[in-house]
Order: structure tokens, then sequence, then C-alpha cells
């Protein structure tokens, strides 16, 4: 494999949220909690969780856009944090991110030429007719019409939308883009488009994704590697081949259980449901996390938190049981 | 599907909605007829603007009158001509006979009653309980709908339940009605986590073996269909373009639009080895601008001259699979290959 082109190590990110009421306690919100992989030059790394579990977090801490606890990220060898603004500035048109609502992250009061060409200004990148040119570009490149670049966001729809921000993303030529559930908030056919759209760049320009998703078939659909995360933590991380053929975590199997099927004749009688709801990240249970909704917890689960072991080569999860 | 009886629950008949918008008149359904039967779950599906939603909130009159209006049409429950209904008799209706569910709990519930004192109003309002015996009620329907420790969790407002709670709770609200005897889910599951996700289902199942309810389901996920319908109908731009059997629709798509919807799903077993997805090209139309023709020929690629200038009439597959395509022929060929 080629060599890391991010290298996240023991990365942990904390939130202090305020209780209500008369007493001024804080709790402690874990969001990521001590997660370590490597994302390698051209592929692309999808993240599956549930809600809560700290995935778009760790998508923002990586690229610095919130600042972490605990941990480091070295890009190219080098740590993302410790930069003076000017090297920040730099190494902000390497890493880019890709949001997931078009309506709440593109400004509703800005012409569609000015939100994707914004980064090319502030990098000061060609003559103004040269950013011209190449916003025009870009909007071809995306599949939007370059004659509307003098439209506003509303004008768009949802999928239309996306492509401006992928646009926007890609303006100042990154190498890494963090996708943070870049086509969740769309309809099935336009989710399609976007996929498929985000494939061709990725191949065009030898981009290296960070996917991030809730939804199992689409992370399995664009990635090459997962990594599952549960409550701040990484469960399990393989190459996409490995995990579909062997899911060894019990709560990547409950992730797999829970896809929907994909036609009638797969309805089982019997199915094995997981039950329970995925507990706060605030005070999370003791022990490995998941402990309380598995059915092969063991004593040890409910104490200390299992290490990461390699079950195959390549092949992570953490769990005492396997 | 043995469960079914061939009873007529609900009809809508021909309905025709519209809403008038500054840019003009909006025609959210069209032409369309849906017929429920006794113990049947019919899933309506279709993506965001199709009129899957307008549909199920024609029925029990929720959708806001005016901007929105019922051209033609009759929507017709245990034989009687909804759309006719006064107000208080409507309201009535909505809380026996018809339930409702959303895609969203958190802003269906109340935030400030209890899941419990909400769930008894239903029985104090429409079946003359008292307090008690509405309370002790609604802690049988949180056993019903599994919800760990009801006597405790009555007591709970809705922000202190998690979203598979809360959903849970809905449905226990939809649930207390004397005979529930439809119940339409808009979406019910579509807010919440995968793994909370199968659950619900899990749970609408098995209360369809042990009530003796029918169910609309309203979804734009292929997934939720495969899982609980006996009959799909999908919906595009308004109209209906295909109805069926559910093992049909999945095994034999015949419109352009139910096929391009399964081939977008990236879980379909066909992209175990693809490096794309055959998505559908184009966007959902603007609705203003649709003429009489087919709302789909302009993403279509079976599309002839005449999709442009006329809504195809139905075509009969079987008799319990009808798809409204002037080319479902070529469809069908394109698939044999």
């Amino acid at each position: 494999m080629s060599n890391p082109l991010v290298e996240v190590k023991d990365l942990k990110k904390y939130f202090h949220i305020k209780n209500e009421g008369a007493s001024e306690t804080v709790s402690l919100l874990k969001a990521v909690d001590g997660v370590s992989f490597d994302v390698f030059e051209g592929e692309i790394l999808g993240i599956v969780g549930e809600s809560g579990c700290g995935k778009s977090t760790l998508g923002k801490t990586v690229l610095n856009l919130y600042e972490p606890t605990a941990g480091e990220v070295l890009y190219r060898g080098e740590s993302v944090y410790e930069r003076h603004a000017q090297e920040l500035k730099e190494q902000t048109k390497k890493m880019q991110m890709i949001f997931q609502d078009p309506y709440s992250s593109l400004n509703p009061r800005k012409k569609v030429a000015k939100v994707i060409g914004q980064s090319l200004d502030i990098h000061s990148i060609g003559t103004s007719q040269e950013r011209s040119e190449r916003i025009e570009h870009l909007m071809q490149e995306v599949g939007l019409n370059p004659l509307f670049r003098g439209r506003y966001p509303h004008q768009f729809s949802g999928g239309q939308r996306q492509r401006i921000g992928i646009a926007r993303a890609l303006a100042l030529q990154p190498e890494f883009v963090v996708c943070d559930e870049a086509v969740s908030a769309l309809d099935v056919s336009v989710q399609a488009q976007i996929l498929n759209l985000l494939l061709d760049l990725q191949e065009k320009h030898n981009l290296t994704y960070m996917f991030i998703a809730h939804d199992l078939a689409v992370v399995e659909f664009i990635s090459t590697r997962i990594l599952v995360m549960y409550l701040g933590r990484v469960v399990e991380i393989a190459r996409k081949e490995d995990l579909v053929a062997r899911h060894v975590h019990p709560y990547t199997k409950a992730l797999f259980i829970a896809s929907p099927i994909t036609s009638p004749e797969q309805r089982k009688g019997e199915k094995h449901i997981f039950q329970g709801d995925v507990p706060s990240p605030i005070n999370p249970p003791s022990g490995c996390h998941f402990h309380p909704r598995c059915p092969y917890a063991i004593e040890r689960c409910k104490k200390e938190y299992p290490p990461m072991k390699e079950v195959a080569p390549g092949h992570y999860a953490a769990c005492w049981v396997v | 599907m043995e469960t079914v009886k061939q009873e007529t629950l609900l009809e809508i008949d021909n309905l025709n909605f519209s809403f008038k918008t500054q840019r003009g008149l909006v025609r959210a359904v069209r032409d369309l007829s849906i017929t429920i039967k006794k113990g049947e779950t019919l899933t309506l599906v279709g993506e965001s603007g199709c009129g899957k939603s307008v549909t199920a909130h024609a029925i029990n009159q929720l959708n806001p009158m005016p901007p929105g209006r019922v051209d033609s049409g009759r929507i017709l429950f245990n034989g009687i001509d909804l759309l006719q209904l006064k107000k208080g008799e409507i309201e009535k209706m909505r809380g026996t006979q018809i339930s409702m569910i959303f895609q969203e709990p958190m802003t269906a519930l109340n935030p400030v009653f209890t899941v419990g004192s909400q769930i008894a109003d239903v029985f104090m309002t429409h079946q003359g309980m008292g307090k008690d015996e509405a309370m002790a009620r609604a802690v049988e329907l949180f056993h019903l709908v599994k919800i760990p420790a009801p006597e405790r969790r009555i007591h709970a407002y809705p922000h202190q339940l998690s979203g598979g709670m809360r959903q849970r709770a809905m449905i226990a609200m939809a649930l207390a009605s004397p005979e529930p005897g439809l119940m339409i889910a808009d979406e019910p599951t579509t807010a919440l986590d995968v793994t909370i996700q199968a659950q619900i289902l899990d749970l609408l199942g098995d209360l369809k073996q042990q009530i003796d309810m029918s169910i609309l389901l309203i979804t734009h996920d292929m997934g939720v269909v495969a899982e609980m319908a006996d009959r799909v109908v999908v919906m595009y731009a308004g109209r209906k373009v295909e109805e069926s059997d559910v093992n049909s629709i999945f095994n034999d798509p015949r419109h352009p639009y139910t096929l391009g919807l399964l081939n977008s799903l990236p879980s379909n077993p066909k992209y175990k080895q693809a490096k794309r997805l055959e998505a559908i090209t184009g966007t959902v139309p603007d609705l203003l601008t649709i003429g009489d023709g087919c709302p789909f020929a302009n993403r279509c690629a079976y599309a002839t001259d005449i999709c442009r200038s006329s809504f195809p009439s139905m075509s009969e597959i079987n008799k319990d699979h009808s798809v409204w395509c002037h080319n479902h022929e070529s469809v069908k060929r394109e698939k044999a290959q």
C-alpha cells in the first residue's frame, strides 16, 4: 500500500456540556476518545456509525476545524495543529470538506460564482479573469450550467446545491477531502448521481477521501476501506472486501443485520435484531461501550475497554470476545 | 399477505389536489386512485415532492387549506366520504379510526406534557374514560410497543426519551383508539438510526400480527418497502406510475422510474463489483411547468414523442400489477436481454 497521507494518532476531542438547572456542574462529552488510524493516498476511507458516535467531530478535528483535546494528526508527516497562520493557509488548500446539508452550508446572500470562488479570492489565486474561467470550469466539472453563475443558492435544487458545495471544495485543487454525510440529505436518485460524481472526481484528480456516513450501504459501495465507530471509539477497521466477508465486532454485525434488505424475499420470520438504544456519549457504559447491547458480552467487557487486535492482515477489531 | 381480507377499508378515487402559490397553481396530486384493503400494508413510495405526503394528509384533512384545495375526487373510508365531513367529524375520525405517526416524533408530541398523559388524553377525549383508567391503558400500550419499564416511562416528558422510544410512544398513541382501523405512517423511521429503524419496523410488523389494522406507509426507502409492504404504489411528480404486489415490483419493475429507483440503491446486489451506479439523470421537473405529458419523460431513457404530449393510460401486467407507461414493453424487452 502507498504511504499514509494522513496519520491520526490517539486523537481525542472532548466537549464541556453545561448541565441545566441551578447547579453549575459541567459534564464531559467524549465525542472522539482515543482514535488512531491512517489514511493512505488515493484511497476512500469510509467512516460509519450511528448518530452521536463522533464521526463528524472526527472529520472536523482531523481538518483542524476543531482544536483537539489530545492526540496528533500528521499530514504528509507534519502536524496539522502546530502551524503558523501562513502555513495554516497553505494547509487548508490541500485539505477540504464537503458538508451534509446543502441548504445551511451555502451562504444564501452570495451568488453561486462567489460561493465557489471565495477561496480563490482569499488565497489571491490568479487574475480576476483567470478566477472567472476557473469558476466556469469547476461548474462544468460538477455538472452545473456555467450560465447559472449569477444565481443564488435558493434557486437550485438540493442535488444541484450539493454540486455547488463540491465545486467549492475542489476550487483550490485539494489532495484530501472529508465528505461529511455528503449524500445523506439527498433523494435516492440524486444520491446515486452525486456518488458517481464523487467517484469520477476522485479518479480524475487522484483525490483521497474520508467519507463519513451513517448509511452502511453507501459506505460499502464507495469505500476502499471501512472504519466503524461506536461512542467515540473505533471498533473495527478493515479493507472493504474483508469487512463485508467477515465482520468481527458485534456492533459491526449489528449494523450489517440492521441494514435494510434489498428484496422482499429476504424477509425473515425470526430476526436477530440488536435491542437497546445508543447510549449517551456523556457517561457512556463502563468497559466496552457496547456491552449492554452485546449478546456476546462477558464479565471482562463490563470492566475493561478492549484493545485493538489484528484479526487478519490489515483487519483490526476492538473486542474481548474475538 | 394471507391475512389480507378482500374488504376495502379506504378508497381514494381520482383525487386531484393543488396548492395555490404566488407563482401559480401547483398540482401536487393528479388523478390518483388507491385502495387499501382491511389488514393490508400499502406503501406509497417516491421522492420529495412526489405528492405522497400530500396524499396521506388529504385523508385526514391535515393539509393547510388554503392554500391547498381539493379539485376533485373522493376519499371513502368504510364507505364514508371523508372529504365531505365537517371539521368536528373528521377530528373524531382521527382520534378513533384513523391514526397517524410522523417522521419526527419530537415535533409531533407536545413537549410540555408527559407522554403518558398525552396518550391518556386520547382515551379520555374519545372514549370518556376517567384519568386513572386512561393512565392504566397507557401503561398497557407501552407494554405493547415494548418500552422498557413502562410504569416509570409514562411519566417522562418527550425530551427525556431517545428518538426510538419517542417513536414507540407515538405508535402507542396511534393505537389508543377503540378500533384502530387505519394507521398512516409518514416516513416513520427516516429520522432514526439504522439499528433503531430495524427495531421499529420489527415492532410495526409484530403489531400487525396482533391487531387487525391496515397501514398506509409512506416512504422514500425501497428497503423499508421490501421489509413491510403487501402492495406498493410508486408516485412521481404527483402521479401514480406503477402499482403492484411487493414481489412483482422488485422482480419485474415495468416503469422506467421504478427501475431507476431500484438501480439508484447502492445496496442493489448488482453493484457487488461495480464502479458506478446506474443513476437516473436530470432532476424532478418543476411541478408548475408540467403539462399533460408523462412527468418522467425528461429523465427517461425510453421516452418517445407521445410521452411528452400525453400521460399514458393504465396497462395491466397481471391482476395485481399495473403500470402507466407508453413504453413498458421496451422496458421488459431490455431487461430480458
